[in-house]
């Protein structure tokens, strides 16, 4: 078999990015490969948070990020599973009559783009929510955002794309690609060739080590967000809550599985290496976080810890994703570094990629995350920062 | 050079005779402990205020006990001992404990676990039920509260505390239903020239089991675990299994005892990034050591229980030898003879050790046969038929895909107690090699954490 797998589109890279493409590709015609290194979703899509979360991204992001939130929505119809997505509705909290300043007014901006949100503070705030801390001064409430279950719904997207018939190759992972005549060639670590059309790079953190190879490095670094999980209490925490802050310290969010687990993350970033794919949590970030939580719920005092984690995050200089059309190839593709962000658009960035692979163009405006913008870019990035 | 910073965790046998080897040394080490005073597990104090005799306490075992709490009263002045501090994690250097709320924090340049082990757990069809115990649990009712798990008691399980502890509750005075053994006879008759490694714990063991056989409690061994009966309201009601000859038998009683043997509590090694070793022989991931203790991770020394379940004399030896390889690496003289003898006994007691895991083999096929509808996992409340249905029909043949999947593994236990049998299960079903699908991978703190701790800065 010297000519190898051929389809119309790679995809190379598995998380909730490459996993949803795959998917809507089929849905759209197009005959797909995706190849994925270690599992679908194993990586930052597995790992993250859950938060399905609208408010407080980037304004220009806000229509991409409305399309996911449409797609969470019939997700189950969709795919036939469930991701435990729960529109939960998503309280954005202040501390400081400045940053009450800053939610409000991001209120004002986002409404143009669709989204919706409540102000509330003093006593109609504690009233509706009343195991908050007397520290909080005011909240946004986006009552449409929610959350949902990260070790489930890439996944999820990976079987329902197979069931569709998209060729899913775990377990590989491409060290090569290139152009070759008209069309593109990738070859993993075992020698496998795969050819095709069109390529996607959905690769996370890696992202850049492909990119390169066609001549567009960016200037990635890694980070790990530190998670954690409680035992199970009767539910009762319904919307998701995070502090608005300036200060890294008093970052926190948190949300209630229906379970009864409490999930929470925030504070500083822990150690991440895209070269031993793996991220750690610092003890002490642990422990500043408990410290941080009480302050949004004072009777979480009375809970336990019973599980850390991080995973492995990308970042740009920006803090906004690359995503769209390769500027120097046609028919090659980038979606990676989400910042932190991705897990919600994940479903969106699927469904836009395979808009703009299979019809030239998308609906949703994504310009302001053109790769284009680090043309400049010499950085040769192999990861693996603290 | 600076006094080297040397902590140990655990001051049970290991913990104990690696502080006495420093101390020799002239280094004073930390030694951390969550127990409320010395002794570890088998030679477990008795609290504060309480008279019971040694005799009583400790049995056979009672000289030897003595000696040990003597040997911490002596050293007690010369080291930096902290009861009451659970080590919940370690990163960097530093060794994190929880001490009444408070946290704290030690830096090491050495850093000595001597952790223990904790009862090796699979499930049975209606473990869940009020009314069944761990073998460690059902011992320390009866050494710590001086009262029993039942009124009628069963023992179901493999291995030399089985046969200990329903002893113990015979003695006691509890009515011993039965003693029902998975490992076949001829198995421990096999054994016996590795058990002969150490005459004198053959012979502790062939009382015991004389002593078993004269109790006139119903004993069989070969057996296959069926179902432990109960009802919500009452609890254990039963216990059936299948005797060697085939029949299938129940047994009336309102207590169960289980345990398979015993495991390493080996999270903390696991915390400090120590590679793992698949053992062939148990079944079972434990972490790499060389002949004194060594960890993967230079500065991480391994002893007791904690690393190789050797008892706890073998537990003595490998903490003083631990303390020796510390030393040793922080530029220390080590004298050479008393260090080869110690060597030279701790060659014995891995032969026994490795005779007590073949007379009382892990049962793995009994994991894999497990019924789709059996609890597996008690924390989550996972049935076998998910875990199976992730591992055959998504992919999961992996334990840490599997636990991502089914949440096996993700509960206050962090798989303990379900992650030996998970492995097996999703073993069969994917037809994969045990060692293939792996571990679960260990994740802080080591024992819940209590949130209030974040008020009150270290
Ligand atoms: C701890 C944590 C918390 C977070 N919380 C949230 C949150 O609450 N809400 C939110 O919206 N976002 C959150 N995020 C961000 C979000 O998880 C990510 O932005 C998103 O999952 C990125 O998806 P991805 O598919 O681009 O990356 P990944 O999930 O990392 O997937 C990339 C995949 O590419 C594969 N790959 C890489 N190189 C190759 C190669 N050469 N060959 C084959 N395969 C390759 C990798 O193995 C990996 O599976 C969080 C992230 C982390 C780490
Ligand atoms: C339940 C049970 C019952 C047993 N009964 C018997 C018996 O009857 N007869 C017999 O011969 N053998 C028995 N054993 C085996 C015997 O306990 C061991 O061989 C012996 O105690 C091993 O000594 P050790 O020093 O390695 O560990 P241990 O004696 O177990 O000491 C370990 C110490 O470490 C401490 N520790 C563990 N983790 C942490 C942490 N994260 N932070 C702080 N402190 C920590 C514990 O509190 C404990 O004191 C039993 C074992 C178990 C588990």
């Amino acid at each position: 078999m010297t000519g190898g797998t051929r389809s119309d589109v790679l995809i190379i890279g598995g998380g909730i990015m490459g996993a949803s493409a795959a998917f809507f590709l089929r849905q759209r015609g197009k005959s797909v490969t995706l190849i994925e290194r270690g599992l679908i979703g194993q990586q930052a899509s597995g790992t993250n948070f859950g938060n399905v979360r609208r408010q407080g991204r980037f304004l220009p992001q806000l229509p991409l990020a409305n399309r996911s939130r449409a797609i969470w929505g019939r997700l189950n119809e969709l795919l036939g599973e469930d991701a435990e997505f729960l529109p939960s509705g998503h309280l954005r909290l202040a501390y400081t009559e400045e940053m009450a300043g800053r939610i409000e007014q991001y209120g004002r901006d986002a409404r143009p783009y669709g989204l919706e949100l409540e102000m509330l503070s003093g006593n109609v705030l504690r009233d509706r929510f009343p195991f908050l801390g007397p520290e909080i001064r005011a909240g946004s409430y986006s009552p449409l955002d929610g959350h949902a279950n990260p070790r489930l719904a890439a996944p999820a997207f990976g079987r329902a794309a197979k069931r569709a018939g998209a060729e899913i190759v775990e377990r590989a992972e491409v060290l090569t690609v290139e152009q070759e005549g008209g069309s593109f060639r990738a070859e993993t670590a075992d020698g496998r060739v795969f050819r095709a059309e069109q390529m996607l790079i959905t690769a996370g953190a890696w992202g850049s080590r492909l990119s390169q190879q066609f001549g567009e490095p960016v200037p990635l670094v890694v980070h790990g967000p530190q998670m954690a999980v409680t035992e199970p209490v009767p539910y009762g925490l319904e919307p998701v809550l995070g502090i608005a802050t300036t200060i890294p310290e008093e970052i926190i969010y948190l949300r209630q599985v229906k379970r009864g687990n409490i999930v929470f993350g925030g504070g500083i970033r822990g150690p991440a290496s895209a070269e031993t794919l793996r991220a750690y949590v610092k003890p002490e970030n642990t422990l500043g976080q408990l410290s941080q939580i009480t302050r949004i719920v004072p009777a979480l005092r009375r809970l336990n810890v019973i599980r850390v984690w991080s995973g492995i995050e990308s970042y740009l200089p920006d803090d906004i994703p690359i995503m769209g059309p390769s500027a120097r190839i046609p028919g090659l593709h980038y979606a990676f570094g989400f910042c932190g962000h991705g897990f919600q658009l994940g479903p969106g960035v699927g469904d836009v990629m395979a808009e703009l692979i299979a019809t030239g163009q998308t609906s949703t405006p994504i310009e302001p995350f053109t790769i284009a913008r680090f043309a400049n870019s010499t950085t040769n990035q192999p990861g693996g920062h603290p | 050079m600076a006094e080297p910073r040397i902590i140990i965790v655990g001051a049970g046998p290991a913990g104990v005779r690696a502080a006495e080897a420093l101390v020799a040394a002239g280094v004073r080490p930390v030694l951390l402990d969550e127990g409320q005073r010395d002794g570890g597990q088998i030679y477990r104090r008795q609290p504060e205020g309480f008279s019971r005799t040694p005799e009583q306490l400790y049995g056979t075992e009672a000289g030897r006990a003595i000696a040990l709490h003597r040997s911490f009263e002596r050293l007690k002045p010369q080291i930096d001992y902290r009861p009451r501090h659970l080590a919940w994690n370690v990163a960097d250097g530093v060794v994190h404990t929880i001490s009444e709320g408070k946290p704290g924090q030690f830096a090491y340049d050495a850093l000595i676990i001597a952790a223990g082990a904790t009862d090796r757990l699979l499930p049975v069809k209606g473990w869940q039920h009020a009314g069944v115990y761990s073998l460690g649990g059902a011992q320390i009712a009866l050494k710590a509260q001086a009262c029993a798990i039942g009124r009628k008691v069963v023992f179901l399980g493999t291995g030399p505390l089985l046969q200990l502890v329903a002893l113990q509750y015979h003695k006691a005075g509890a009515e011993v239903v039965a003693l029902l053994d998975t490992s076949p006879f001829p198995r421990q008759v096999m054994a016996l020239p590795k058990l002969a490694a150490r005459p004198g714990m053959l012979l502790k063991g062939l009382r015991i089991v004389g002593g078993l056989m004269a109790s006139g409690m119903a004993i069989h061994r070969g057996v296959t675990p069926v179902e432990i009966h109960g009802e919500a309201e009452a609890g254990v009601t039963g216990v059936s299994v299948r005797l060697a000859s085939g029949e299938i038998r129940r047994f009336d009683c309102d207590a169960v005892g289980l345990g398979y043997h015993l495991r390493p509590e080996a999270q903390l090694a696991d915390l400090a990034r120590c590679a793992f070793t698949f053992d062939a022989r148990t079944r079972q991931f434990w972490p790499e050591i060389d002949a004194d203790g060594r960890s993967s991770v230079p500065g991480i020394y391994l002893a007791g229980d904690g690393v190789r379940t050797q008892g706890a004399d073998g537990a003595e030896i490998s903490g003083a030898l631990a303390a020796c390889a510390a030393l040793e690496d922080l530029g220390r003289s080590v004298p050479d003879a008393p260090r080869a003898a110690l060597r030279a006994k701790a060659r014995v007691m891995e032969r026994f050790r490795e005779g007590i895991a073949e007379a009382y083999p892990w049962p793995a096929g009994l994991a894999a046969d497990l019924p789709d509808e059996a609890i597996l996992c008690r924390c989550e409340g996972i049935t076998v038929g998910e875990l199976r249905e992730a591992a055959k029909e998504k992919g999961a043949d992996e334990v840490n895909r599997a636990k991502a999947l089914t949440r096996v593994g993700m509960g206050r236990c962090q798989g303990r107690y379900c992650g030996h049998a998970g492995a097996e299960i999703v073993a069969a079903a994917t037809g994969m090699p045990l060692e293939a699908v792996g571990r679960l991978r260990g994740q802080a703190p080591v024992k819940p954490l209590a949130i209030a701790a974040g008020e009150v800065q270290p």
